[in-house]
């Protein structure tokens, strides 16, 4: 299986996208020799997505950007050698290409001209590498991110590549999906022991696992290029700071202990809830929630935790039984919020959707914020007060007229919580806030929700990540899956 | 500094055939905006075939007028992916889309989706791919309806040709202002609008749009 | 191409097999060997003669014989007819329009405006509603149980189209599901951010604008995945599921023709013909 793994030079190396005005990354010099593995670190905007995206040979031609220096695989340009670079991205879902995992793995070897009889055994031979033990029918979309994510690894891999390339790989996995992809890896590596280069920032997932580590200055050059242990004793800090999750430097801040005063101010009786209408995902619930203190709603892929989350928000019907409202939030049909109008809705319960972008509604940062209030019929002043304040607060305030789809993953995820805290609900309820954030982003975020917990606000939250739920204190619900074998793979 | 020699780039003339040769990344955001148009036209059939049927049945031809966004597939696509062909793929894989996820009309649906998106494709053609403005999108929009009207005067399940003068007369009025505004404009105000999330960085359409960074 | 979602598993078999059609599902079908270019062949086939005349003896001829060929197709009657319920609802729909705006011919029963009801309309009417139902069915019948990656495969190696663009369509499409995931998650984020109670024709228009940029930015992605992978490079590519052609698809394109011939023939035969044009 082994190909010789490759050597990549760098000299003086930038490239800079066709109408920007800076580049992206400039004057990068370093030489990977074959089989190291290098860790890639970096502020965010620094450009270490271009430089990967460049070792793979992928970044276009001179109608999409300038290049200067020169960036060589193996003595050679990397547009060239197809099939000797194996790239994984970040999102597990862009990665997959056909519907059924033996196809999809199949088809580097297709493009590469491999003779059709010896395909079947190096699709063998590539799952068996990353340990994905599922039948060659199975399709994609049942696959789970940590499985999309080795079903990628796989794909590359069948084309017997020298460098492999991984684009924050674990960025959109929960823990159970890192701890696979990262297993994979290093099976991977011992096997074939291939030239490995990965951006990461959850470097103590990968710390052991590398043999170098380059920061990429958000400036130009480099910052650092050393062993790992080396660059994170002299630049720790400057890391941290920058987003990167370092070794030994731990977040400051507080751990809350359980608040809140005692009253419920949710409450659900005999509850089953569900995605479809048909199948229920949990059954028979009785939970209640406490008003101004955290709740974590906590659980394996499949247990129906986003689910609860939509359903304990009145924006899903239950499927049996009822969600209860405390008395202070009764609407005009009553005390379950499945029955309040949508704006009722607004200033009682507040949803936070993972993905911060199916929330947006509007062309700037400004407007985004406006529409909680303008839909409640405040007058203009009112808005002002509240949208500035809010901007400030969020450190939005430079980017009040900005699009909120070009703003960063931390920036949307503020956006999307801002808007949510715009009609000040009583409760607020997201589903995962910290995914797919780094650092700096999930300080940013834990910070705020311990704010609106100290404010009063109750904080409900669906999370896979065991220091948010140090962090913030509180309730906690466990759910296990109902062994029906309907949950979904994604929960 | 020197510019990169790509595998791809077969052809030894370099910028024309570069314009117009599609990559990769043309060929699989043609398919994918195929797919979400495609959605967005079932989704609008239920809006929009009542309205259809209710200004149908009420006046004649008068129903003319929702059908513009059924035309935006090849609009959009011409705009946002600028080569040859773009304007039918998208309208194409659009209709293909619709007519498999619920949609009643079977084959011509896409037959239709062909003409429909031929009628975008000749504008584009006869500005040799090279402007895309407001005014030649709303014409794009204006050929897409013109290759609709066609294709009912002779097929589809009821012939528009067996239909009175006047009827086929303010069909193709009807059809003609629908497609220019909410085939054409609405088409263009799209594009743009896409542009300005920066999702269209890898195309002209979004590079001309975002101010220098 | 089939309809994979999870809301449709009811209406099909499980999954299937890796393109080998006698191990898909639990059973296999005649159809099956069938090659999906014939298929779509079959299909035009099905459809493209009827065009031409306007008369309820062919479509009504047409329609029996396909619901005779059935069992050949894998699928349950009652499945056929579920889908086949929806078409039949709809085509009265389109005979409206004929009736009251058809070239006037024969008796005039009402008379409104441009609208004229007539011996000829309503005659047209019903042929129509008919003809609808008979354009539909071939649809249900030969493409429920296609899969895009075989179609895909026989486009390509059959048909000769370009691989770059079959294949890139195919992987766009396969991103339905996904869409109509988001399409359901921003209703639900309409009604939580106070927009849901009006404005159905806003919200359509701003769920559509967001789709399509998910739509962009997921096919940019894809698109670097592919050609990380080798798609797109000047190497000719080799197939690990070869499609082919077989006796099987001249007997279904055979059968296809004498379905058609027997419609027309019927109505030539009763004197039902009426040429479209005419």
């Amino acid at each position: 299986m082994t190909a010789g793994a490759a050597r990549v030079v760098a000299d003086g190396w930038g490239w800079r996208y066709a109408g920007r005005r800076l580049p992206a990354v400039s004057d990068v010099t370093f030489t990977i020799e074959p089989g190291e593995r290098v860790l890639l670190l970096g502020a965010s905007g620094a450009g270490k997505s271009t430089l990967l995206t460049g070792m793979a040979g992928l970044l276009g031609d001179a109608d999409e950007g300038e290049r200067s220096g020169s960036l060589q695989v193996d003595g050679s340009d990397p547009e060239r050698q197809r099939g000797r670079i194996g790239l994984v991205l970040q999102d597990p879902d862009a990665g997959v290409v056909l519907s059924r995992v033996g196809d999809d793995v199949a088809f580097g070897c297709e493009n590469l001209g491999v003779p059709a009889q010896d395909i079947p055994a190096r699709v063998r031979e590539a799952l068996d590498a990353v340990g994905l033990d599922v039948p060659l029918d199975r399709p994609t979309a049942a696959l789970s991110g940590g499985q999309k994510q080795r079903l990628a690894l796989a794909g590359a891999l069948a084309m017997r590549p020298g460098l492999l390339l991984l684009d924050e790989p674990t960025a959109n996995l929960d823990p159970d999906g890192v701890r696979e992809i990262r297993a994979s890896v290093e099976q991977v590596v011992a096997a074939t022991g291939a030239t490995l280069v990965i951006i990461e920032h959850r470097t103590a997932v990968w710390a052991d696992l590398m043999t170098r580590v380059i920061v990429v200055g958000a400036d130009g050059g480099l910052l650092a290029d050393g062993s790992p242990d080396e660059v994170f004793r002299t630049h720790g800090d400057t890391l941290a700071d920058a987003g990167v999750w370092v070794p030994r430097h731990p977040v400051d801040l507080p751990v809350l202990p359980p608040l809140g005063s005692g009253d419920t101010v949710l409450a659900t009786h005999a509850l089953a809830v569900s995605r479809d209408r048909r199948q229920p995902v949990q059954t028979g619930l009785e939970l209640t929630v406490p008003d101004g203190a955290a709740t974590v709603i906590t659980g394996p892929n499949g247990a129906g935790k986003s689910t609860l989350a939509l359903t304990l928000a009145g924006l899903l019907d239950p499927l049996h039984g009822a969600v209860a409202a405390a008395e202070r939030l009764r609407g005009h049909r009553g005390l379950d919020p499945a029955r309040w109008t949508s704006r009722e809705l607004l200033t009682r319960i507040g949803m936070v959707f993972q993905d911060p972008e199916h929330q947006f509604l509007t062309q700037t940062v400004r407007d985004e914020l406006e529409v909680g209030p303008r839909a409640l019929g405040w007058d203009r002043d009112r808005i002002d007060a509240v949208v500035d304040a809010l901007l400030e607060r969020l450190g939005l305030a430079a980017l009040a007229a900005a699009n909120p789809f070009t703003l960063s993953g931390g920036q949307k995820r503020r956006l999307s919580v801002a808007t949510v805290l715009a009609a000040a609900p009583a409760v607020v309820v997201l589903d995962e806030p910290t995914f797919g954030q780094d650092r700096r982003g999930w300080i940013g975020i834990v910070s705020l929700l311990q704010e609106e917990i100290a404010r009063g606000t109750t904080v409900v939250a669906v999370t896979h990540d065991e220091d948010v739920i140090r962090h913030l204190g509180g309730h906690r619900i466990r759910l296990a899956p109902v062994a029906v074998g309907s949950a979904e793979a994604r929960a | 500094m020197h510019a990169s020699a790509t595998a791809q780039n077969v052809n030894s003339g370099g910028a024309v055939a570069r314009r117009l040769n599609w990559r990769v990344v043309d060929i699989v955001v043609a398919a994918v905006l195929g797919v979400a148009i495609g959605l967005v036209f079932w989704v609008w059939n239920t809006i929009g075939y009542a309205w259809f049927t209710a200004a149908d049945g009420l006046t004649p031809g008068l129903g003319g007028i929702a059908v513009g966004i059924w035309l935006l597939g090849g609009v959009v696509g011409g705009l946002v992916i600028r080569k040859p062909g773009a304007a039918l793929v998208v309208e194409v894989v659009a209709a293909i889309v619709s007519m498999l996820i619920g949609n009643i009309w079977g084959v011509s649906t896409v037959l239709e989706g062909i003409a429909q998106g031929l009628g975008a494709e000749l504008i584009f053609a006869i500005f040799l791919y090279r402007r895309f403005s407001l005014p030649v999108a709303a014409l794009a929009g204006v050929g897409a309806a013109a290759g609709a009207w066609l294709f009912e005067l002779f097929y589809g399940s009821s012939p528009n040709i067996l239909k009175s003068a006047e009827f086929n007369a303010i069909y193709l009025g009807t059809l003609v202002v629908s497609g220019a505004v909410l085939a054409g404009v609405l088409g263009w105000l799209l594009v743009r609008a896409l542009a300005a999330t920066g999702a269209l960085s890898r195309f002209a359409a979004g590079r001309e749009l975002r101010r220098e960074v | 191409m089939s309809l994979r979602f999870e809301e449709r598993k009811a209406l099909q078999e499980p999954a299937s097999s890796s393109g080998d059609p006698s191990s898909r599902g639990t059973r296999t079908a005649w159809i099956d060997g069938v090659n999906p270019v014939t298929r779509i062949l079959l299909a035009l086939l099905l459809s493209i003669p009827l065009f031409a005349s306007i008369d309820v003896i062919s479509g009504l001829v047409a329609i029996g014989l396909q619901l005779l060929c059935i069992p050949l197709t894998g699928l349950r009657f009652g499945t056929v007819l579920r889908r086949l319920a929806l078409l039949l609802i709809i085509a009265p729909v389109a005979g409206v329009s004929m009736l009251l705006y058809a070239a006037p011919g024969g008796q005039v029963f009402f008379s409104f405006g441009f609208a004229h009801i007539s011996e000829a309309s309503s005659q047209l009417a019903i042929a129509v509603s008919i003809r609808v139902v008979a354009l539909g069915l071939p649809t249900i019948l030969l493409f429920a149980r296609t899969d895009p990656t075989e179609l895909a495969d026989a486009l390509a190696q059959v048909a000769h189209l370009p691989s770059r663009f079959v294949l890139g369509v195919l992987a766009g499409t396969r991103m339905l599901g996904l869409f109509l995931d988001d399409w359901r998650t921003m209703s639900l984020a309409r009604r939580a951010r106070g927009v849901g109670d009006r404005g159905v024709l806003r919200r359509f228009f701003t769920m559509s604008f967001v789709l399509l940029v998910f739509a962009v930015r997921r096919g940019t992605k894809l698109a670097l995945a592919m050609e990380a992978r080798g798609f797109g490079a000047d190497i000719p590519r080799t197939w690990s599921r070869p499609s082919r052609l077989s006796g099987r698809d001249a007997i279904a394109l055979a059968g296809g023709a004498a379905i058609m011939a027997l419609s027309i023939a019927a109505a030539v035969l009763l004197g039902t013909f009426r040429f479209v044009w005419s």
